[in-house]
C-alpha cells in the first residue's frame, strides 16, 4: 500500500490538478496495489508514513492563505525530501517549495527551501499548451499559466526542455526542477494524464523504497497517448 | 450622424447575409471604428436605458428570461445569439434600427461576457445590471478568478440606477460595498443551498450563506413526475413549468425575476413572463434526428457542466455524447475536465461517446472515472450519426440522445442537425 498526500486540497486545486492523485490511484487500483489519500489542511496533522506528497496550484490569494503553515512545514517537508519521500509539487505548490518567492513589489514570500529554486513576479503570464522532453520519464504533455518566473540554483537539474513553452521562466527554455525524488513542474492539464510514463516513474520510485524494485505491470495508455498526440499538435 | 453608421452597418451586415455568413460581430467592428460613440448615443435614447447580464455560467439563458419578462411591459432589443461582445451589442442596435437610425424601443437587455462588460460599461454606463456568479471559466483567458470578480466589480460600479446580485456567491455579494446604485438580491432558499455548490465548496470550503433578504428567491426544484419550479418573487409565491431545464437555469429564473421587479413590473408580470421563455440556443434545444429526440446542452466550466450532468438524471437517456473543441473562444486549456465528476454516468447504462478536437482527452478523463467510452469520434457529425443509430426511437421516453458540447462544437452540431434533422 502507497499513502499519497494531497497537500491543501482545498485551497491549491485550480487547474484540475487534483487529477494527479486520481491518476495515481487509479494506476495503482488497476495493478491491485492500495492506495490511500491523506489530505493536509492548514492546521492539520501531516501523516508521517508518506510515499508521495502531491501539491497543486492555486489562485494567488489562496497561496497567501496557505503560505505560513507551509512554512511553518518546512523542516518536516525537507527531513521527508531528504528520506526519498516522492513529491509532484505543481505550480503555486512549486514556487512554494523553493527558497522565496519575491512579488513585483518587492516583497519576499518565504518557501520551505526543499528545492533550490526562486521565484519573482512579472507582469505577464505565460499561458498555453507545453509538451516537455525530459530524461527521467520521456515527454510530459500539459498546460502552463503562471507569471511566477522561476530561477534553478545549482542544487536542483532542469525537469526538462520545452521548446514549445515558455517553462520555468521564458527565457532558459527550462521547464520544472528536480532533485533526488523532488519534481516541481508548472505543467497543468492534469500532467499526469497525459504523461503515463512520468506517473509510472513516480510510482516506481515511491514502490523503491519500500523494496519493491519489479517493473510495475504496464497498462494500456494508448487513450493517453493519442490525447498526448493530439495536444501537442494544437495551436498554444 | 448616426443615420450614416446605421446605413453603413446595415450594408455591411446586407454584404454578409448575402455570401451566406451570419454577421455577428463585423458590422458592429466596422460601426465601432468609424463612429466610436454610436452606440453611447443609441443607447441613450431608450428611456429604460440598458440592462447587462453577465457572469460566468447561465448569461445567454437568464439574459433571454429577463427579456422575455421585460416584453411584459416594455419593448425589449436584446442580443439573442451569444454573440456577446461588444460589437455584438452593437450589430444588434443597427440590425434593429430604422434606415434613419431610430431605435423603436423601450430598453436593451444585453448578455456581455465579464471582460467585455466592463469595456461596454466604460462606454455605456448601464441603467440595470444582473451579476449572476464567479466560476472558473478560461482561466486561460481571464487568468484567475478572483480577476474575474474584479471585472464584475467594475460593471457594477458603472452601472447608474439598479444592481442586481447573487446572494448566494460570496464573490458576487461581496461587490455590493462597491455600487453606487440600488442593490437588490436573488438567491436560492437555505435548503437548496446545498445543491449549488461553487469550486471552492467542492473542494471542501464551508458552504458560504449569504444573508441579505432575497427579492426574488428559488424555493423548489423541478423532480421527476412534477415538473414545476417554485419561486418566490416579491411578495408573491408562484410555481413555474421552465422550458430551460436544470437547476441552474432555476436558480437564474430568480435573478431574472429579480431584474423584473427593480425595473418597475410587479410579480404577476414577471411570472406570466418566465412561463413564456423558450430554451435559447444550444441551452436544451430539442431536435428530432431520424425520429430520435436529441437535446443539445452546451458546456464550457466545471460549475456549469456539473450542473448539466444533474439533467441527465432526470431525462435517461439512452445514449450520451460529449463534444469537447479547444478553440479560442471554448478555452485552449482543457484541464477543467477534471474538475467535473462524471461517477454519475456509471449509474445511467448509456452509451457514452467523445467528440470533438478533444475527443480522446475526454475518453480519458472518462477513463480514471472507470466509464467505458464506446467510441472516440473527433469528427461531430459521424459521431452524432452513430449515437443516433444506436438507439431505438422511444417517443414515449425523453430525449434518445443528449449531446454536452463545448460552444464552438455546439455551433458547428446546431448547422449539422439543422441539416440532418429538424428542431423538435
Amino acid at each position: 500500500m502507497l499513502t499519497l498526500i494531497h497537500l491543501y486540497p482545498r485551497e491549491m486545486n485550480i487547474y484540475g490538478d487534483t487529477g494527479n492523485i486520481r491518476v495515481l490511484a487509479r494506476r495503482l487500483a488497476w495493478r491491485g496495489i492500495e492506495a490511500c489519500v491523506e489530505p493536509v489542511t492548514v492546521g492539520g496533522p501531516m501523516p508521517t508514513a508518506a510515499d508521495i506528497v502531491l501539491g497543486g496550484g492555486g489562485q494567488d490569494a489562496a497561496q497567501g492563505e496557505i503560505g505560513a503553515d507551509f512554512v511553518a512545514r518546512a523542516s518536516t517537508l525537507r527531513a521527508m525530501a531528504d528520506d526519498g519521500v516522492v513529491f509532484l509539487a505543481i505550480c503555486g505548490s512549486y514556487q512554494l517549495l523553493g527558497h522565496e518567492f519575491v512579488t513585483q513589489e518587492g516583497v519576499r514570500i518565504p518557501g520551505v527551501g526543499v528545492l533550490d529554486v526562486t521565484t519573482h513576479g512579472s507582469p505577464t503570464r505565460l499561458i498555453g499548451n507545453n509538451h516537455v522532453d525530459t530524461a527521467d520519464a520521456g515527454r510530459l504533455v500539459g498546460y502552463e499559466n503562471h507569471s511566477g518566473l522561476t530561477t534553478l540554483g545549482s542544487g536542483v537539474r532542469p525537469l526538462g526542455r520545452t521548446e514549445s513553452g515558455r517553462g520555468n521562466n521564458g527565457s532558459d527554455r527550462t521547464e520544472g526542477a528536480v532533485r533526488d525524488n523532488v519534481f516541481g513542474t508548472y505543467l497543468h492539464g492534469p500532467v499526469l494524464a497525459k504523461s503515463p510514463r512520468f506517473a509510472d516513474e513516480l510510482l516506481r520510485r515511491a514502490l523503491a523504497r519500500h523494496g519493491h524494485s519489479q517493473e510495475l505491470e504496464p497498462l494500456d495508455d494508448s487513450l493517453a497517448e493519442q490525447a498526448a498526440a493530439v495536444a501537442v499538435g494544437r495551436p498554444r | 450622424m448616426d443615420f450614416l453608421a446605421v446605413w453603413l452597418g446595415k450594408l455591411v451586415l446586407v454584404a454578409l447575409r448575402l455570401v451566406g455568413r451570419r454577421g455577428n460581430a463585423l458590422p458592429g467592428l466596422v460601426v465601432e471604428k468609424l463612429f466610436p460613440g454610436y452606440l453611447r448615443r443609441a443607447m441613450s435614447r431608450l428611456s429604460e436605458g440598458v440592462v447587462v447580464v453577465t457572469g460566468t455560467n447561465g448569461k445567454t439563458t437568464t439574459t433571454k428570461m429577463v427579456a422575455t419578462i421585460l416584453t411584459q411591459k416594455y419593448r425589449v432589443l436584446t442580443n439573442d445569439t451569444g454573440s456577446n461582445f461588444v460589437r455584438g451589442a452593437i450589430t444588434t442596435a443597427i440590425e434593429h434600427s430604422s434606415w434613419t437610425g431610430r431605435l423603436p424601443y423601450d430598453v436593451a437587455v444585453f448578455e456581455l461576457d465579464e471582460a467585455w462588460a466592463v469595456r461596454f460599461a466604460d462606454q455605456v454606463p448601464p441603467r440595470r445590471a444582473l451579476l449572476l456568479n464567479v466560476m472558473r471559466d478560461q482561466l486561460d483567458r481571464f487568468g484567475e478568478i478572483d480577476t474575474t470578480a474584479r471585472l464584475l466589480g467594475r460593471v457594477a460600479a458603472a452601472t447608474t440606477r439598479d444592481v442586481v446580485l447573487n446572494r448566494d456567491d460570496p464573490r458576487v455579494s461581496a461587490l455590493a460595498v462597491q455600487c453606487t446604485a440600488t442593490v437588490s438580491y436573488f438567491g436560492v432558499a437555505p435548503e437548496l443551498r446545498a445543491a449549488f455548490p461553487n469550486d471552492d465548496e467542492l473542494y471542501g470550503g464551508p458552504l458560504f450563506a449569504g444573508t441579505a433578504p432575497a427579492i426574488a428567491e428559488l424555493r423548489g426544484l423541478p423532480r421527476t413526475g412534477q415538473p414545476l419550479t417554485r419561486l418566490r418573487v416579491g411578495d408573491l409565491d408562484a410555481t413555474v413549468e421552465l422550458r430551460a431545464s436544470g437547476p441552474h437555469n432555476a436558480q437564474n429564473a430568480a435573478g431574472a425575476a429579480a431584474l423584473g421587479l427593480v425595473a418597475g413590473l410587479r410579480a404577476g408580470e414577471v411570472v406570466a413572463g418566465l412561463r413564456e421563455v423558450q430554451p435559447a440556443f444550444g441551452r436544451g434545444q430539442s431536435f428530432d434526428v431520424q425520429g430520435r429526440r436529441l437535446d443539445l446542452h452546451l458546456v464550457k466550466n466545471p460549475a456549469g457542466f456539473r450542473q448539466s450532468l444533474k439533467i441527465l438524471e432526470q431525462l435517461r437517456p439512452r445514449s450520451i455524447v460529449i463534444a469537447i473543441n479547444d478553440d479560442y473562444a471554448d478555452g485552449r486549456d482543457v484541464s477543467w475536465l477534471w474538475d467535473v465528476d462524471f461517477s454519475l454516468l456509471s449509474g445511467l447504462a448509456a452509451m457514452v461517446e467523445t467528440s470533438g478536437t478533444r475527443a480522446a482527452d475526454m475518453a480519458l478523463r472518462l477513463k480514471y472515472d472507470d466509464l467505458l467510452v464506446q467510441r472516440v469520434e473527433p469528427d461531430l457529425e459521424k459521431a452524432v450519426r452513430s449515437a443516433v443509430e444506436s438507439v431505438g426511437a422511444d417517443p414515449a421516453a425523453g430525449p434518445d440522445v443528449v449531446v454536452f458540447s463545448t460552444y464552438t462544437a455546439m455551433w458547428a452540431l446546431h448547422a449539422i442537425l439543422l441539416r440532418i434533422g429538424r428542431p423538435s
